[in-house]
């Protein structure tokens, strides 16, 4: 099994690569660069070519792709065109920001999707059943920022019970009640945008589990519903879904754009957004680069996990 | 000819599980109901008594009426034609799109999968780095490199979402690449591309159909959301995604032009979701109406 594992994260490190320099490709194929930011027409060919000099833009592009490579592995992301700010400093605080606002809204969407996908698959084609599908097509059919726009009309126009923007009233940046009110909103759009893929998932692998034949053995035997359900088809249901957590890495950074845009959250959302309004070309890559890395080590971990949780799995090495 | 006669026999039957399937399923008949009005409105747009640019600075914001059935906006111009006239542009990106998208993905797929080798490494090697960017940032990317408008967000949407059909696709040639015909056909020196164009797409088409469904659905999806952020289709021109934008700005005193677009959103998705979803059972007959889902 070790050998699978170490197979798997040899074949992760090309892809990697690889994406690093699409990456770079796209920067430098990009009709506007990092160049035209920083310097203006007026200025003359001598003060032009020292700028380029200073950020490295008149070393060959091998190099520049090595260096800025070098800088991704060591955490010096470069910096941004437009403020000039240091993307790793700006990163630093808002991917937490993100996470703060993802990591709740997706635990809590798969706690409610396992329950309510055990009650829909173990009650295929009754009421219940028919309920909650139902519902989860009609949430897969909500786009996140209307439902994001309506929550603002009535929690926080009409009703005016939540705050509309940002993270903190002004003033009282320590106030947890103050900072739970802000999180209200997105959060529960975020949860919505969540449960109906989740409860699907898990509603149709609890009717795999049913039409299994053990089910069958322990009706044969007179095993009550409940000792089925919750002790065997759970288990059988759950493995998998833990191992598909792994999937989840990448959410953490780019898993709310359009919501924290809307609810003004300072996430990773409105930066990259901004920047691609702005076309702040080093900001969208790194991104790019993160983001793209991360769901290549999501999908190694959730094979990983998944290799240690089945033992059928083990012999594929 | 006797198999030919069967597999006539065994569509025919499939057919008719679907309609059947159909008949009993009041949702499924009000989605294709639906979907078949909002198609026609987009269609007959230009020739129905419509006026979606005629601003009238006395009448701005003036709630649903007789006379406006959907109000009118921030300049006056009536709602209603403003958003026919978005459904034309949203319906039109996810067709579009999902055609762009379909083909790209068939082509990967069976060449990949029929002709195997060094060329399916490389085509499954680009669709595993392809899927490995999350969609909402590869989309922003490449639509930072062309400019905005109704063409690119096609070209975007459709050439930046076909990985999955192509998977699909490629699993199934793999299998009817083992079948007789197939290697009959490969025996007597037909050419290899004759072969995946008679031998292998029509088998595979029920699920390209399904997959084109779920496919307008989601261009469709990704077409709003893009030009919600304001990345997708520009002013004059827009969409239902467009049109909520707009609204966003004006959300106090009209919320009546955030519901209209987006309820039109959510309908027109549920009902190409619901009916990709009946089709399923043409092609796994005995999935769906078995125990397994």
């Amino acid at each position: 099994m070790a050998k699978y594992i170490i197979k798997r994260i040899l074949a992760a490190i090309p892809m990697v690569l690889i994406i690093t320099v699409i990456c770079f490709a796209l920067m430098n194929l990009a009709p506007y660069d990092a160049i035209d930011a920083m310097t203006t027409p007026n200025m003359s060919p001598e003060t032009v070519a020292l700028i380029k000099a200073k950020y490295g833009y008149d070393q060959p592009v091998y190099i520049q792709y090595i260096r800025w490579l070098d800088g991704l592995i060591n955490g010096n992301f470069g910096y941004s065109i437009v403020t000039h700010q240091s993307i790793s400093a700006d990163l630093a605080i808002r991917i937490p920001n993100t996470i703060k606002l993802i990591l709740p809204a997706y635990l809590l969407a798969y706690v409610f999707a396992i329950i309510l996908g055990l009650v829909a698959g173990s009650h295929k084609n009754k009421w219940a059943d028919k309920l909650i599908d139902g519902l989860c097509s009609i949430g897969i059919a909500l786009p996140t920022f209307w439902v994001s726009m309506l929550l603002m009309y009535f929690l926080g126009y009409k009703l005016n019970i939540l705050p509309i923007v940002g993270m903190h009233t002004i003033g009282q940046e320590n106030s947890l009640i103050d900072y739970f009110r802000h999180f209200l909103m997105p959060f529960i759009a975020l949860f919505l945008s969540f449960l109906p893929d989740a409860t699907r998932y898990v509603r149709s692998s609890t009717i795999t589990q049913y039409s299994e034949d053990y089910v069958m053995v322990q009706q044969a035997f007179g095993a009550s519903k409940a000792e089925i359900m919750f002790k065997h088809v759970c288990k059988n249901v759950l493995l998998p879904i833990i191992t598909k957590l792994g999937m989840a890495l990448p959410m953490l950074v780019t898993g709310a754009i359009i919501t924290e845009t809307i609810f003004g959250w300072p996430g990773v959302g409105p930066y990259f957004v901004k920047a691609i309004q702005g076309m702040d070309y080093p900001i969208v890559m790194v991104i790019l680069v993160l983001s793209s890395t991360l769901v290549i080590l999501g999908n190694l971990l959730s094979d990983i996990l998944y290799c240690l949780t089945d033992p059928r799995i083990k012999d594929l090495g | 000819m006797i198999v030919m006669a069967k597999n006539k026999n065994d569509q025919k039957r499939r057919i008719e599980n679907v309609l059947s399937a159909l008949k009993h399923d009041k949702l499924a008949i009000a989605s294709l109901v639906f979907l078949v009005i909002i198609i026609a409105l987009a269609l007959l747009a230009p020739i129905l008594p419509l006026d979606p640019n005629t601003t009238d600075v006395r009448n701005m914001f003036q709630p649903p009426s007789p006379e406006h059935w959907f109000g009118t906006d921030d300049i006056g111009r009536d709602y209603l034609s403003r958003v026919i006239y978005g459904g034309r542009v949203s319906l039109l990106v996810g067709f579009l799109a999902m055609i762009t998208c379909v083909c790209v993905g068939v082509l990967v797929g069976t060449v990949s999968g029929y002709c195997g080798g060094w060329i399916d490494s490389i085509l499954m090697r680009i669709v595993d780095i392809m899927s490995s960017i999350p969609w909402m940032v590869l989309v922003t990317v490449i639509s930072l490199f062309l400019k905005r408008g109704l063409k690119s967000i096609i070209i975007v949407i459709g050439f930046f979402t076909w990985m999955e059909i192509a998977r699909l696709v490629r699993a199934e040639t793999l299998s009817l690449k083992e079948r007789e015909y197939v290697m009959y056909a490969k025996f007597v020196g037909i050419p290899g591309y004759v072969i995946i164009l008679k031998h292998i797409i029509p088998s595979v088409l029920p699920t390209i159909i399904i997959a084109a469904s779920t496919g307008i659905a989601n261009a469709i999806m990704t077409e709003s959301s893009l030009s919600f952020l304001g990345l997708g289709i520009q002013q004059p021109m827009s969409s239902w995604g467009s049109l909520l934008q707009n609204a966003q700005s004006y959300m106090q005193n009209a919320i009546y032009m955030a519901i209209l677009p987006g309820l039109l959103i959510v309908l027109t998705i549920f009902a190409f979701n619901k009916l990709g979803n009946l089709l399923r059972i043409f092609v796994e007959p005995r999935v769906m109406s078995g125990e397994k889902d």
